[in-house]
């Protein structure tokens, strides 16, 4: 028989508010994400300036993920989201666009690689582990359990850091979560859709 | 146990596997040199497709391109019992979004999803976006869930372009090479992109090799360059070979990433160096193809899984004389020899790594 394995700690992060495990830990109504973001990075205490070079995308996975890490564990994360880089991408697009106004910059380019916000969580973290970035058309509820339980089943992960961490044109909403063998709730599809 | 089944690709060399790899044979590349124009305001070297790829009707080019190195395996190998489609790709459809636009083929999902319907898969496709490590990562994720038993077959297709977009950044890196890339040479001087697609079929049943060990490990260190240490590329390999139950010199080659970056072949170099690897055969494969991002791990695999079946060592194109400060045993000719295991390597920006060894089995 397969080991059960549960969701932990959970993260979330839309419309202004940061919620760890259903509760409201931070909220700023009617802000632009740049906006809301600084402020959530000052309300964590976090120190580390290298956040304010972070695309929006990174920012968001690296706040989400930080209420649920600590330094030097082996966690692999897995995230996924529906548009990839697009937000960043648009951003260099622009810059080429116009060869009156050429002006590609590799402070830029190099965030129109979604997995780049899972590089800046394991720097921050120092995690030696997987990283894994995936896209769908939505929120993957059978994809998540499929292959995080999967990676812990065959020991290629202590545990996961799985989210969820979608950003376009001011549309964003996180959801990271961890799954390994503490918590409540079995690691299943059916569990994740309530969760939803 | 997770096996390898059938693989094919479609690349500038040719329109499949067996042409692609007769014209490498002959040490024929893709890279040719291109000039000043809309694509980048100075001249550039890239493999790209002479012919306009004709996309097929209600296709983008790269959906074509998909779509030309998976159908193949599809008709000979038809999907049977729980099948996934996996698809890797760094930019997907990313010209979609000139002009400032997000139209509907510029998300992935939905362009997967148009594979997948091509040709007649039921379940959701997953993309794997990981910058250049995702066409070797697929086909680990894709040897974990048949291995776990998820999923009964998993058919890994993987494919990128040569674009203004990547042109234009990798340019802006100044990490584009002044000539055709030079892998691990003493005169290496960068990158040179590539286009191409590829396809594998990893199966829980039976196959032609086994897929026998994979690690991937996050350096942890930096988003854009490679670690000093080689640090997760070390692990990665470490991992794999554990798995595989293999010591380092029982590889018979190591089909390396190489992108004649400075820094990408040091690190390389030094990871290969503190594993003990100095005398397995390496080659980098970048001066056939160029970089051919998320395609380039999984194109490397297939060439690299036909090398091994016809039992020839494919030379690294474009090296001359050593450019790391380790001892590596580059491949420089042509050599018949009988391949048993090898091992697939790549990593790339966001600090990702990967080590896949496959083991053949007839």
């Amino acid at each position: 028989m397969k080991e059960a394995l549960y969701i932990g700690d959970r993260c979330e992060i839309r419309n202004g508010e940061i919620r760890v495990n259903g509760e409201t830990v931070f909220s700023a109504e009617g802000e632009l994400f740049a906006d809301f973001a600084k402020k959530a990075y000052r309300y964590l205490e976090m120190d580390y300036p290298k956040f304010f070079k972070m695309d929006k995308l990174s920012k968001l996975a690296f706040l989400a993920a930080s209420r649920l890490l600590s330094e030097g564990s082996d966690t692999a994360l897995v995230f996924a989201n529906r548009a990839a880089s697009l937000d960043t991408d648009l951003v260099y697009e622009a810059s080429i666009a116009d060869k009156e106004a050429y002006y590609p910059s590799p402070a830029v380019f190099v965030y129109t690689l979604p997995n780049i916000c899972l590089g800046e969580i394991s720097i921050k973290y120092k995690l030696y582990s997987e990283n894994t970035f995936f896209v769908f058309e939505k929120f993957p509820s059978d994809f998540f359990p499929a292959y995080a339980n999967t990676l812990i089943r065959t020991g290629k992960a202590e545990d996961v850091l799985c989210g969820w961490v979608e950003m376009l044109h001011e549309e964003y909403h996180a959801l990271v979560y961890r799954a390994g063998r503490v918590g409540t709730w079995e690691h299943t599809e059916e569990n994740l859709k309530k969760m939803i | 146990m997770s096996f390898i089944v059938d693989y094919n690709c479609f690349t500038p060399l040719g329109g499949d596997l067996r042409a692609t790899v007769d014209r490498l044979e002959q040490g024929i590349s893709g890279i040719r040199r291109f000039e000043a124009g809309k694509c980048l305001p100075v001249p550039y070297y890239a493999s790209r497709f002479r012919e306009p790829c004709e996309p097929e009707p209600g296709f983008t080019r790269l959906e074509s391109m998909l779509i030309r190195a998976l159908a193949p395996v599809v008709e000979r190998h038809p999907p049977g019992g729980h099948a996934l489609l996996l698809v890797s790709t760094t930019k997907g459809n990313i010209g979609a979004i000139r002009g400032g636009g997000t139209p509907p083929e510029a998300f992935m999902g939905p362009m997967a999803g148009k594979v997948a319907r091509y040709f007649g898969f039921s379940e959701t496709p997953w993309v794997l976006s990981n910058a250049c490590v995702s066409g070797i990562l697929a086909v680990a994720v894709a040897k974990r869930m048949t291995l776990a038993g998820v999923y009964d077959q998993v058919y890994v297709v993987a494919g990128d372009e040569v674009t203004e977009f990547v042109l234009s950044g990798f340019n802006a890196f100044q990490a584009l090479g002044s000539g055709p890339c030079k892998p691990y040479d003493k005169n290496r001087d960068g990158v040179t992109l590539g286009e191409a697609s590829a396809a594998v079929l990893v199966s829980a049943r039976e196959g032609i090799f086994r897929v026998a060990g994979d690690g991937a490990i996050n350096d942890a260190n930096h988003i854009s360059g490679p670690s000093r240490t080689g640090e997760g590329l070390y692990r990665s390999i470490r991992l794999a070979l554990d798995e595989a139950g293999l010591e380092g010199p029982e590889l018979d080659f190591i089909s390396a990433h190489g992108t004649a970056t400075e820094y990408n072949d040091e690190m390389e170099a030094i990871a290969l160096d503190r594993l003990g690897l100095n005398e397995v055969a390496v080659n980098s494969l970048k001066g056939y193809f160029g970089h051919t991002l998320g395609a380039s791990g999984l194109l490397e695999t297939v060439i690299s899984l036909e090398s091994a079946r016809r039992g020839i060592l494919y030379p690294c194109l474009g090296y001359e004389n050593s450019g790391v400060s380790k001892p590596l045993a580059v491949i420089r000719q042509k050599e018949e020899r009988e391949i048993r295991h090898f091992m697939k390597t790549a990593s790339g920006f966001g600090g990702a790594n990967t080590a896949v060894i496959f083991e053949k089995l007839i």
